[in-house]
């Protein structure tokens, strides 16, 4: 990961601001809200329940300590999350967090059973639309090269391709 | 166990030497240092070699310490599949802020390319 990050030139959006309540594919109410402190315990149950097989490049811990401790580490006061609900429970997570260069990394959980029902994608426009009204710029990800279906959906919100020499593809988009 | 430790001379290279030389002084490990020369640190082979020696002898080892050019992904994959060592250790990856793995690019070659079970 060495040298500057490129950042597509042309500004992306606008996107939707939270909260927002939509239908996804599969006919269920999903309400999309950002993240307060006191989602934590819903959180917690949402990657305690999450799938190994759903994991991304190490992420979210199994054991439930590490779980803790990464929660709180992507909850903290400087980065910014979006959680997805439907009857109650948490059912999908994005998420902001700082990087060295004044820029924020993004990554998205979805529970197995709510995948490939179009709240992915709520969920990132969203929460771009939530960095946009805070006033962020820059945004990137990794994401692993053969998940087409991330990739897609990345692509289909903004995000171009900025690097894919490793085993991870990086993607950014621009917001101001 | 004959182990073959790949260091280029990042904080991490030096994470991995200090770790396999303790686990090597517990373990009776065969250690062989191979040196290669990382861009992104930009420190040639000999200064490296030499700071690996010092740092062996001071944990009271005997280890072979050599200097490899080219591809360094390459190099260790051929030392470690030709001189049949059972282990081959390389500094493996960082973590982003958010806690995604970034492996590093000797790290994926070697992951990829090593043949020894």
């Amino acid at each position: 990961m060495t040298g500057e990050r490129i950042y597509p030139e042309a500004v992306s959006g606008p996107f939707p601001d939270p909260p927002r309540t939509t239908t996804d594919g599969e006919g269920r109410s999903i309400t999309i809200d950002v993240v307060d402190p006191s989602d934590r315990t819903l959180l917690l149950e949402m990657y305690r329940e999450f799938n190994p097989e759903d994991r991304a490049q190490g992420i979210p811990p199994i054991d439930d300590h590490a779980i803790e401790r990464w929660l709180d580490n992507v909850i903290e006061e400087d980065c910014y999350g979006v959680l997805a609900r439907h009857d109650g429970d948490a059912v999908g997570h994005a998420m902001l967090v700082p990087d060295e260069q004044d820029a924020h990394e993004l990554a998205i959980f979805v529970l197995g059973r709510y995948q490939s029902a179009g709240i992915g994608t709520m969920l990132v426009r969203t929460l771009l639309g939530h960095a946009q009204d805070i006033g962020l710029d820059r945004v990137w990800l990794t994401v692993e090269r053969w998940n087409d279906a991330a990739i897609a959906l990345y692509k289909k919100v903004g995000f171009e391709v900025c690097s894919s020499e490793s085993f991870e593809m990086e993607m950014s988009i621009r917001l101001h | 166990m004959k182990v073959l430790l790949g260091i280029g001379g990042s904080d991490r290279c030096w994470e991995a030497l200090s770790q396999t030389v303790a686990r090597a002084n517990e373990a009776g490990d065969d250690l062989t240092v191979a040196v290669y020369e990382d861009d992104a640190v930009g420190e040639s082979t000999a200064t490296i070699a030499d700071r690996v020696r010092e740092e062996v002898d001071e944990a009271g080892l005997d280890a072979d310490v050599r200097s490899v050019s080219g591809h360094p992904g390459g190099a260790l994959v051929e030392i470690a599949d030709g001189e049949g060592f059972d282990r081959l250790v390389v500094a493996g990856g960082s973590r982003s802020t958010l806690g995604k793995i970034q492996l590093g690019g000797v790290a994926e070659f070697v992951v990829l390319n090593s043949e020894r079970r």
